[in-house]
């Protein structure tokens, strides 16, 4: 960005009055501008194939000509997609669909995308190998597109007119005004309608893309390959947003809502098949696991809006009751029950847990309820940690544990030991990964179902009113117990499989904040960022929150620290969380237009206004 | 519900005996006793801080009354607002209370609830039952917002409606827990005058349905227009209860709005002596 601000500094000093509508931020003739970006995305492409560095020191091989690998992909990725979002704006024929919405803020976008890539990766280079020296060519030929290509796309005119208002008397605050307009676009308009089948094979190609996504970043063998990814992946996914796809694709997946469960099911069934290593699958096992939890602490935080601090402890009501009753050697109780009866344990004691703590703590309200559930999470590890025979009876072992909890056999299916299924090989953390899936699934179906219910709208009547809701004749306490009481049974019914996959359960897995992502902070977090009320925003959220410390291990120091700035920043950039929910949008972007239903025309409105007045 | 349009007989739904709040040491309400029968608009009236609105929240169960009970046709009613509401009292409020961010429909289908009775598992495992009852619910929903006249509306948030329509909504939301007495507290307060109108002939058709109402309002010439009977509530005290001609005429009335004249009307020469007086102790009586 600091490079193209000289440039800037003069169009602003030769045009002192406010600058026309849909002015770029480079003054640069519109083809002359295009043509550059196009230019410059195709070096940046090419470069990708020349060797970056001279010594396969640097992590991922960058050192083959005519074979990009490594952190030069995500510049290749990135590239191709600015130069697919460029021709688009050329209206080339076949190109078109790409740009629904916006036609020049994506370019902008992905191009900062390859800029940061590439950047990032000339920057590790220089750093790790001890001097910008040790690049070679390639990675200068990389570099240099994708700054051409930036700048070309800060020369296209900005999708929106500029509304010139007063400019703000600082320079720079006026120019950083100007590039977030410049990167903002209008809303597509209404899709035409494709034949049934069209749609769903698109919701099924969004699905399998995400899933390849989602599976790269998992394989990625080192962090800066990771990093990489993250740039690439963020950039993209705002530049294919800021073109409109994703209003796209998300107006499909409302209108075959039953499909795209099925695709997004199917997409992940399928990801335990993309990873060969057990350690990768591991990852994608605990995601599930904490995803499972976040979006079951969802029933409670983001619908009946109970803030509890102490969810984890649910979890671990379940993870102890499943372990205690796994058979386990080291289980004081030493009975074995099937894995079903275990669930029914896991899940009934949790519901239980939830019950007893709810009906005294759920007669407060807000700050108050955040508290007290506060305090009974830590009251349930400190009590795990004391009934071990010395300071109470012995029943969990203390901080030792369970541990030795036996791996699963379902109708002779061992979980413990690697299966050969279609030719591609499922490790013991894939199965356990399946199972958790069934378990996920069974979760979304009832948040889902209960959240469109009279008894879901009841929970945001309370969240919203509870003085109006109980006027309204609503048991307000009832309900209230009966969100904390399911949200419970469903945290339970996740730490029956955490049990089996994590081998032991400790008292210090189920903790208020910790480093290991399911803990009480990190499960709000989850919700908070992703989307409270939604389905999607939690996965997303927990997926995030568990994968990004999980793959950068050297920022463990600061990782609270990160958490809490990004936390921040997305409370001031995007407040709804990643996914909002339709209300949530309605709430925070009032635009006037935003919630005026798409597809329904108004010809009751007279009729009901002149019953009113009979 | 029923429609009592051909019985003239008429019924007392909400029978009020004794009602006292005390918070502490201040009496908010001393001993009031009101009835509300069948087909009636009553207003309650008085000067601010009277007690209206703590009575109502006494009479729907958001207050305990210290003294007293509130029977609703017949039966004593518990202390618990949303039993009162299922028994048949549904309420609206002074400051609008609705669900902000839930959409018009939802609001009205919030109201439903005690109505409906599909619980956790129906919805779970969607018993036969439950698309059945979502429907009704959905048609008596759009039927209220018809008679309000927010149909169009269904699918906007609550808090983006501008303010009448959000009082109207309010009266969409209480409506559908199909109350048989209606409590409105300060309907029109903030309304212009033709929107004061719409909203008393939105009472009138209210009343209509065969529901009773009990509207607390300052706003003499919509009380006046509107209730058959309108009851006069003075510093937590019922003073005057009757036809509307008789409460404005009443001096106790004027007494409690506008004050008491002097004991004995003062004359001609009395006032001029009076005058005379003030101005002298305007002049020097700055030393007291």
């Amino acid at each position: 960005m600091t490079t193209e601000t000289p440039m800037n500094k003069t169009t602003d000093t030769a045009t002192p009055v406010t600058p026309p509508p849909t002015t770029p931020l480079v003054p640069l003739p519109h083809p002359a501008a295009r043509a550059l970006t196009v230019a410059g995305s195709a070096l940046a492409l090419i470069g990708t194939f020349l060797a970056w560095t001279w010594t396969k020191e640097f992590p991922g091989n960058l050192t083959v000509t005519g074979y990009p690998g490594g952190l030069q992909v995500l510049t290749l990725v990135g590239a191709l997609l600015t130069l697919l979002f460029t021709l688009s704006g050329y209206d080339i024929p076949g190109l078109r669909w790409l740009t629904p919405g916006g036609k020049n803020s994506p370019v902008l976008l992905s191009a900062l995308g390859v800029l940061a890539t590439t950047g990032y990766a000339m920057g590790a280079i220089s750093y790790e190998l001890g001097g910008a020296v040790n690049l070679e060519p390639g990675a200068w030929v990389s570099g240099i597109g994708a700054l051409a290509a930036v700048i070309g796309a800060l020369g296209l005119p900005t999708d929106q007119p500029h509304d010139p208002g007063d400019p703000h008397p600082h320079h720079w605050v006026n120019l950083w005004f100007r590039l977030r307009h410049a990167l903002s676009s209008p809303e597509p308009g209404r899709a035409k309608d494709l034949p049934a089948w069209a749609e769903i094979l698109i919701i099924t190609g969004g699905f399998g893309a995400g899933l390849f996504i989602f599976a790269y970043g998992i394989r990625t063998e080192y962090s800066e390959a990771f990093i990489g990814f993250l740039i690439i992946a963020a950039f993209g996914f705002s530049a294919v947003n800021r073109a409109g796809l994703l209003k796209r694709l998300s107006a499909l997946t409302a209108k075959h809502r039953n499909v795209t469960l099925a695709a997004a099911f199917v997409a992940a069934i399928c990801f335990p098949f993309t990873q060969s290593n057990d350690q990768f699958a591991l990852i994608g096992a605990n995601i599930l696991i904490f995803a499972t939890v976040a979006l079951g602490l969802n029933v409670v935080v983001g619908l009946a809006g109970l803030l509890d601090l102490g969810y984890v402890a649910f979890l671990g009501v379940g993870a102890y009751a499943a372990a205690l009753v796994s058979g386990s050697p080291q289980s004081t109780i030493g009975v074995q029950f099937p894995f079903w009866a275990a669930v029914l344990t896991g899940a009934l004691a949790s519901l239980i847990f939830g019950v007893v703590i709810g009906a005294p703590t759920l007669r407060l309200r807000g700050d108050y309820l955040a508290i007290v559930t506060l305090g009974f999470g830590e009251i349930f590890r400190i009590t795990m940690n004391n009934l071990n025979g010395r300071s109470g009876p012995d029943v969990t072992n203390g901080s030792n544990g369970v541990p030795n909890i036996p791996d699963l056999e379902l109708f002779g299916f061992n979980f413990g030991v690697p299966h050969n299924v279609l030719g591609t090989e499922l490790t013991r953390s894939g199965n356990y990964y399946l199972l958790m899936l069934l378990f996920t699934a069974v979760v979304v179906m009832v948040f889902r179902r209960s959240a469109e219910s009279r008894i879901g709208r009841a929970w945001v009547a309370i969240r919203e009113d509870e003085t109006a809701a109980t006027a309204m004749g609503i048991n307000s306490f009832r309900l209230k117990l009966l969100a904390f009481a399911l949200g419970a049974c469903l945290a339970g019914l996740a730490g029956t499989v955490q049990a089996h996959v994590s081998y032991s359960v400790t008292p210090e897995q189920y903790q208020f904040a910790g480093s290991v992502p399911p803990n009480s902070a990190f499960l709000l977090a989850a919700v908070i960022l992703g989307g409270m009320g939604t389905i999607s925003g939690p996965l997303i959220g927990a997926a995030l929150l568990y994968l990004i410390p999980a793959k950068l291990q050297f920022m463990a120091e600061y990782q609270l620290l990160l958490f809490g700035i990004a936390l921040m920043l997305l409370m001031r950039f995007r407040p709804e969380g990643l996914v909002a929910d339709r209300r949530k949008q309605l709430e925070f972007h009032e635009t006037g237009q935003l919630d005026v239903p798409e597809d329904k025309p108004l010809p009751e409105g007279a009729t009901g206004v002149a019953k009113a007045g009979a | 519900m029923t429609t009592t349009t051909t019985a003239p007989a008429t019924t007392t739904v909400l029978d009020a005996s004794g009602v006292t709040m005390r918070f502490g040491g201040l009496t908010a309400v001393r001993d009031v006793d009101l009835t509300v029968n069948t087909g009636e608009i009553v207003g309650l009236i008085g000067p601010n801080g009277a007690g209206k609105t703590t009575f109502f929240n006494c009479l729907t169960g958001l207050y305990v009354p210290t003294e007293g009970k509130v029977a609703y046709k017949g039966t004593v009613l518990p202390p618990k607002p949303h039993l009162v509401t299922q028994a048949g009292i549904a309420r609206t409020f002074q400051n609008i209370r609705l669900f902000a961010n839930m959409t018009v429909l939802e609001n009205v289908l919030v109201g439903r609830h005690t109505r409906t009775k599909e619980g956790l598992w129906s919805a779970l495992l969607r018993l036969p039952g439950f698309r059945r009852a979502e429907e009704t619910s959905r048609e008596r929903a759009m039927e209220l917002l018809e008679f309000t006249g927010l149909a169009a509306k269904a699918d906007h948030l609550a808090r983006n409606l501008p303010y009448g329509e959000q009082r109207k909504l309010e009266i969409a939301r209480a409506l559908a827990s199909e109350p048989g007495l209606l409590l409105l507290d300060e309907p029109t307060a903030g309304m212009n005058p033709q929107e004061t109108r719409a909203a008393e002939e939105l009472i009138f058709a209210i009343r209509d349905k065969g529901i009773a109402v009990l509207v607390i309002e300052h706003d003499i010439r919509f009380i006046m227009n509107l209730c058959d009977r309108v009851a006069v509530l003075v510093q937590g005290e019922k003073i005057v209860e009757g036809p509307a001609e008789v409460v404005q005429a009443d001096e106790r009335v004027i007494a409690a709005y506008l004050g008491t004249p002097f004991e004995g009307e003062p004359g001609a020469a009395e006032a001029a002596e009076v005058e005379a007086a003030e101005a002298h102790s305007t002049t020097e009586g700055d030393d007291k």
